[in-house]
């Protein structure tokens, strides 16, 4: 049945589908704020789950070569160059000029993050109280990077649409396809909110993050979350997960970074809460993300009661042209 | 709050390049002006993407699926002008009605199997039947449908028999059992039409999901349309009567209510009104407008009601192919993700301040 949103907190999508006494929700918590863009995620997926190789392409998008998730594409790090105006420098950088590397400037501060002490020499030549002017009215450049993944939502439109119960939950919570039952209908394509799952082209079947199924029931981490060399990707329950985001944006928040926000975290979103949800720097559609999705079958019900409504027009309609017709 | 909380860093576009493709978190102004003269129904707004590319992925269905949404409603409007021809004693109807309904059912089943990625396993849809999926409601809705078309249509094959023998008591049966097909497929019929509505509607598909109100309107009226058009070119002016009526009203509700698709969705009527779905929609509007026009003024003559039956099929399957292409074109722009989800924060915000509810 669709699943709504808003129902007993403490009921987790698994005990929904039916399973019971399930064990904990699992997922991915993605803090983009330490990730690294090192793609260790991407390649960890594709050797673990075998996932074929699919383009290579050279996108001039930024160190992204891989373009978006897709069949063939479970982890994605998105690579995002901005200006930053001058005097808009995140506080934890403001110590750090902005501009090309070798210069004075850049030279001083490294010698002060580095706690050395200044030896005088003349190469240096502004008064440290000056150093922090420059980057005040010099533009400067921030490299977002961040790793996205299916959201294993707790509503899932995928699952809700597939007709052939491929895709079904997990006692984990997560969404998982079945790819001996799936037949390439393609529905849950244009389904997803968030333009996940695909289809395979030369295999007709559709493919996504399974959040590794296959390890997390014996008790192993998901193999992106493994080889993330930053914690970036922290895979565990649920809870707890959404315990530690929220602690983390309060940190980020004290140290100056008021961009920081969580995406998908809330259990009163259009999905019903993400089980796979982001800290991020900006605006979730910078990101490639929806700002504000919504479960396509949250609005069912009124469908089908439009389409009712229109077959039985249809029909008086048929009845009244036979009804005192004369030829 | 932190000191800078409410002064939000003003990030911009850093394209090093600055090349057309652009840099990720690149603001881009929602295009006006397109829509051949239409006013902004939304005031222009500025969204981010990433890199410009789509936040959804757009359906992979080939031209199979708007094909089918064209056959099954053909079918559905046939099957009630030929149980409706059966039971007012219009044989020339009833024959048109049915033959035309199998032979768009079969081509229904044969574009809705190839359209599979894996198409050998057609029949997992049977596995199962589940109410939140609208193509596992439809799977059995045709289930009921097609055989009950079949019968009604095979059963026009009595004629044929030979009158003695057990072929004989086939021949005698047989138009009996038509009947109770013919009846039993006109039921099943209305849901077969609109329940398309719903399969296109159930998506993230933001041109067709913003539409669901209207769209089982559009797709009943246009099978009841194209129904009435197939009958218009195979029988007599003297039994088409019932099939120019259904002709009328099906256009007029099509017309009506893709109209409100073109015009009161916001930005999802844009995708409608621009570019290919716009020029399918337009000729769709010309062929069915004329084609229903045509049925009443050359209700006498067989040729000119022909002609408006042709033009009435082919309104139909503009109409399909246009709603499809739009949802397709809707899907592969991030505006239409994008900033109608903004403009929905951005109200939800305000209803906050306010203190008024959240829309």
């Amino acid at each position: 049945m669709v699943e709504r949103t808003g129902i007993a907190a403490d009921e987790g999508p698994a005990a929904r589908a039916g399973y019971e006494d399930p064990p904990p929700r699992m997922g991915f918590f993605t803090d983009t704020s330490v990730c690294i863009g090192c793609k260790a995620c991407e390649v960890a997926c594709k050797e673990w789950n075998l996932v074929p190789e699919d383009g290579l392409d050279l996108t001039g998008m930024s160190y992204d070569n891989t373009g978006m998730l897709s069949a063939s594409t479970w982890r994605h790090v998105a690579f995002i160059e901005q200006a930053i105006p001058p005097g808009q420098a995140s506080l934890p950088f403001t110590d750090t000029p902005t501009g090309p590397s070798g210069t004075t400037d850049s030279a001083l501060a490294a010698a002060r993050a580095s706690g050395t002490t200044s030896l005088g020499m003349p190469t240096i030549g502004p008064p440290a109280d000056d150093l922090l002017a420059p980057s005040a009215d010099r533009e400067g450049v921030r490299w977002l990077m961040a790793s996205d993944v299916c959201k294993h939502c707790t509503s899932a439109a995928c699952l809700d649409v597939c007709p052939t119960g491929s895709l079904f939950r997990t006692e984990f919570g997560t969404v998982v396809v079945q790819e001996d039952i799936c037949n390439g209908c393609g529905y849950c394509i244009p389904a997803c909110p968030y333009g996940v799952i695909d289809q395979r082209k030369d295999d007709g079947r559709a493919w996504k993050c399974t959040l590794c199924y296959d390890r997390i029931g014996d008790g192993q981490q998901p193999a992106c979350a493994t080889a993330c060399p930053t914690e970036s990707i922290q895979y565990g329950p649920l809870d707890e997960l959404r315990e530690r985001a929220a602690a983390r944006t309060q940190q980020l928040h004290d140290a100056g970074v008021p961009e920081a926000r969580l995406y998908g975290e809330d259990p009163d979103d259009g999905v019903g809460g993400a089980g796979a949800f982001f800290l991020l720097l900006d605006e979730p559609e910078v990101y490639g993300l929806p700002p504000d999705p919504v479960v396509t079958t949250r609005d069912l019900p009124a469908m089908w009661k439009r389409a009712g409504l229109a077959a039985a027009g249809m029909a008086a309609a048929a009845v009244v042209a036979f009804v005192g017709a004369s030829s | 709050m932190e000191p800078r909380a409410s002064q939000a860093p003003v990030w911009s576009a850093g394209s090093g390049s600055g090349s057309g493709s652009g840099g990720g978190g690149r603001r881009r102004r929602r295009g006006g002006g397109a829509g051949g003269g239409e006013e902004l129904q939304v005031p222009p707004a500025e969204f981010a993407s990433y890199y410009g590319r789509p936040v959804l992925k757009a359906p992979v269905w080939k031209d199979d699926i708007p094909a089918y949404l064209f056959t099954g409603g053909l079918a559905a409007g046939s099957s009630l002008l030929a149980a409706g021809g059966d039971a007012t004693g219009r044989p020339a109807l009833r024959r048109a009605g049915r033959l035309t309904s199998f032979g768009a059912l079969l081509a229904s089943t044969y574009f809705l199997v190839h359209d599979l990625g894996r198409p050998e396993r057609f029949h997992h849809m049977l596995r199962i039947a589940k109410p939140t999926s609208p193509m596992s409601v439809g799977t059995w809705i045709l289930a009921v449908y097609g055989p009950a078309a079949g019968l009604a249509a095979v059963s026009e094959a009595a004629g044929l028999l030979p009158s003695r023998g057990l072929l004989g008591l086939v021949r005698r049966v047989l138009p009996g059992l038509g009947s109770l097909g013919g009846v039993a497929a006109a039921l099943t019929a209305p849901a077969l039409a609109s329940y398309t509505a719903v399969l296109v509607a159930d998506t993230a598909v933001p041109a067709w999901h913003e539409a669901h109100p209207q769209l089982p309107v559009v797709f009943t009226g246009s099978a009841l349309a194209a129904g009435a058009g197939a009958a218009l070119i195979a029988v007599p002016p003297a039994q088409a009567g019932p099939a120019r009526r259904a002709a009328v009203t099906g256009a007029v509700a099509e017309l009506a209510a893709t109209h409100v698709v073109e015009h009161r969705l916001g930005l999802a009527s844009e995708a409608y009104t621009t570019g290919e779905p716009a020029r399918l929609l337009s000729a769709a509007r010309a062929l069915t407008a004329g084609g229903a026009l045509g049925a009443v003024v050359g209700r006498r003559s067989h040729l000119l009601s022909a002609v408006s039956g042709a033009a009435l099929l082919a309104g139909s399957l503009a109409t399909r192919f246009g709603i499809y292409r739009a949802g397709v074109a809707s899907a592969k722009d991030p505006k239409y993700t994008v900033v109608p989800q903004r403009e929905r924060l951005a109200a939800r915000e305000a209803a906050a301040a306010n203190g008024t509810p959240a829309p």
